[in-house]
């Protein structure tokens, strides 16, 4: 794991004084709110429906021990005792007061956390895939890179006012876990023909109220190259992107009205005027960054653990966890292990202080201190050894975070909602929770397979509803909330955005439409297809018909 | 006279603005020192700087700052504009001016120039400031550096932490 040096520590403690000395001005009126508005958001505090929320970074998605038993402390200090992790594998706090947030950053800082933009107008929390470093699967370790792009970022002079926000992901093995596609610049790790190292790289990509699939600008760039490229990008992006209008101002608006191969052609240009020897990292640094990721620790075990099986031939719980929540390790003997955060009656992404008090004990016995947030709103503990799983399971049971439904039917993104966000026209976390209600049966959820269920509360599509397999979207219409229903949208490597099903609905009938489009998936699907396999097969046709039945 | 703020690697000093910016299509005040817009310094530049005055130019943020490469040398100054302190491309204009068209004349920020830019302002290379707010040359000092480090290259030369001796 990364660790802080005094160079990084002093940095965290001037960006918390900082900040502490602008909250006084504002508290004593010597700032705007109009003024102030932008440094509150470039330090995660937003003001929401009815307290701010403090957004915490939490880069590429990775915590030690030390530092989930401080949002533990801060959930139960300054919150009401939990915190909801989110789509960009950052936590928020949802009931902060302003006058508490200098002391909150402070005790972050302790623990090498911040909020540093996680918020406003500049290059948000670089996002990877949450099994970095302990999957086979990866081409190299996304963390790396991640890492260099967090420290380029972090409070980039030229790129701290952009025309909007932006979001840049690292994926590492063909299985994207870090919906790449959609976001403003997604790099996938590959190899060239000659095996050196670099990046596939997609711009353009986006949700919000017109999605996009994010086009490959660069079928290789030179890993080495990374910073000076992404200098390029956003030059280009801060000089022609839209500023006069926020809904047209992401840089997915800029590439579609340029068309990719021109933005990609005016990113050359710039790239190929850029000095390299000042603005990519030494490969001394890299050396340095990449060190920090070898895994220490990792016992040299027999492949498959005697006991652990039999445990999980003895009990059908474990099993059951053990099928959806467990996956193939690179090291022989070692597990990786999903933590639900999408019990049927929580809201998803939520975890009180107990529980990640729990989570930070778990992962200190038998994860190697390794903590990862998943950018759908999930834990993972990366690095179990087999033969402790069943202990692990049972002390996952007692806190509640044994459920066993990663990627089933229940494993449901929902933004905030209309419960928290000033933004949103609808609920969401009521809806997710009638649909986890109606399939229960744990049985029936795992016949239905992957079933990726995403649900924002506005056009805003914090909860990504453009990319679900089945995406819902809360809408007002006259003063009720309604719910659009999408098909077909995927944020993986097969990356798609979804269409619209037909005539809204009312709260009460989500759950009912999404049992109806289950049947007829189970109804038709041949072979191994998944829910969004066979509705690609199909169409839209049969899917509508039994949603609408009763309307004709 | 407004007052300007000069800022160097020993600090801020508050300075007498001795120039004059000149609205397009006002006559050019005799003998006095002036900014003039980029329309009007492609229009008239010959002329205006045969006169013997300083001359700057001022480059709002649609225009290119690469406009200027020829007449660089003879400029005093170039003034980049922030109608808006959320404008973000002035950081770009400033950054090309002096890592890209080596420009070492004075680089001012004016507009809606805030204490709360003055950090990343100073970072690209601008070195002088017409503040909106009322900062003091002091105050200005205090928070253009704040950082004790940085993170990233940047027209200011700085080092940046992975090259910092310290580093672990």
């Amino acid at each position: 794991m990364y660790r802080y040096d005094a160079i990084d520590k002093e940095f965290l403690t001037d960006r918390s004084n900082e900040f502490r000395h602008q909250v006084g001005r504002r508290l004593a009126g010597e700032l705007s709110e109009d003024q102030f508005k932008p440094l509150r958001l470039m330090n995660g505090l937003y003001l929401q429906l009815h307290a701010y929320m403090l957004r915490v970074c939490i880069p590429y998605g990775t915590l030690n021990v030390a530092q989930v038993r401080r949002l533990a402390w801060i959930a139960r200090t300054y919150d009401k005792g939990y915190g909801h992790f989110t789509t960009r594998q950052n936590i928020q706090f949802h009931w902060v007061k302003l006058r508490d947030a200098p002391d909150i950053l402070d005790a972050l800082a302790e623990v090498d956390l911040h909020a540093i933009q996680t918020s406003g107008n500049c290059i948000r929390n670089t996002t990877s895939d949450p099994r970095a470093g302990a999957t086979a699967e990866e081409i190299d370790d996304p963390r790396v890179w991640s890492e260099a792009i967090r420290q380029w970022s972090t409070l980039h002079p030229e790129f701290s006012y952009l025309p909007r926000k932006f979001k840049i992901a690292v994926t590492a093995s063909a299985k994207d876990r870090t919906a790449a596609r959609v976001h403003d610049i997604g790099l996938a790790l590959c190899r060239g023909r000659d095996g050196t190292l670099g990046f596939e790289v997609m711009v353009g990509g986006g949700m919000g109220r017109t999605p996009f699939i994010g086009q490959t600008i660069k079928e290789f760039l030179p890993a080495t190259r990374l910073l000076s490229y992404l200098e390029a990008v956003l030059r280009v992006y801060n000089r022609a992107g839209r500023r006069d209008n926020i809904y047209k101002a992401r840089i997915k608006i800029l590439v579609s009205s340029l068309g990719a191969e021109e933005f990609g052609r005016q990113v050359e240009e710039e790239w190929a005027q850029i000095d390299a020897a000042r603005a990519d990292l030494p490969d001394t640094e890299l050396a340095r960054i990449r060190a920090a990721f070898i895994q220490p620790g990792l016992e040299v075990l027999p492949p498959v653990s005697d006991s652990y099986e039999a445990a999980r031939a003895a009990n059908l719980a474990l099993a059951r966890f053990a099928r959806n929540n467990v996956s193939a390790h690179k090291a022989p003997g070692y597990a990786i292990v999903d933590v639900s955060l999408k019990a049927h009656d929580a809201t998803p992404g939520d975890a009180n202080s107990d529980q990640l008090e729990a989570i930070a004990d778990l992962a200190e016995r038998f994860s190697l201190g390794d903590i990862r947030v998943t950018h759908e709103q999930n834990l993972v503990l990366p690095h179990v050894k087999q033969s402790d799983l069943p202990a692990l399971f049972e002390g996952l049971v007692a806190v509640g975070l044994a459920t066993p439904n990663i990627n089933l039917v229940s494993d449901i993104i929902a933004c905030p909602g209309l419960d928290y966000c000033a933004l949103a026209n609808a609920r969401a976390i009521p809806v997710a929770q009638s649909i986890a209600q109606r399939f229960l049966d744990a049985d029936r959820a795992e016949l239905v397979g992957e079933l990726k269920i995403k649900i924002s509360g506005c056009i805003n599509a914090c909860g990504h509803h453009h990319v679900g397999h089945i995406g819902i979207l809360g809408v007002d219409k006259k003063g009720e909330e309604y719910y659009q229903l999408t098909l077909g949208g995927s944020g993986a490597e097969d990356a798609s955005i979804g269409k619209i099903l037909g005539p809204g609905l009312n709260a009460d009938q989500v759950a009912p439409a999404v049992d109806r489009l289950v049947e007829v998936y189970l109804a038709e699907r041949q072979g191994e297809e998944r829910f969004l396999d066979t509705y690609r097969r199909i169409g839209m046709t049969p899917f509508k018909e039994a949603v609408y039945v009763d309307a004709h | 006279m407004s007052t300007l703020i000069k800022y160097t690697a020993n600090g801020a000093t508050e300075i007498e603005n001795a120039f004059v910016s000149v609205v397009d299509g006002e006559p050019v005040p005799q003998g006095a020192d002036i900014i003039v817009s980029l329309g009007r310094i492609k229009a008239e530049g010959e002329a205006l700087l045969a006169s013997g005055v300083r001359v700057g130019v001022q480059i709002e943020p649609a225009e290119a700052v690469e406009d200027l490469a020829e007449l660089l040398p003879r400029l005093a100054l170039v003034a980049v504009a922030f109608p808006k302190f959320r404008d973000g491309r002035a950081y770009t204009s400033a950054t090309l001016l002096r890592q890209r068209l080596g420009f070492n004349g004075e680089v001012r920020a004016v507009g809606d120039v805030l204490r709360e830019q003055a950090y990343v302002m100073t970072r690209c290379g601008i070195d002088a400031f017409v503040p909106a707010d009322g900062s003091s040359a002091a105050e200005w000092s205090r928070a253009a550096g704040h950082f004790r480090h940085v993170y990233q290259t940047a027209a200011d030369g700085r080092t940046p932490a992975h090259a910092e001796p310290g580093r672990r």
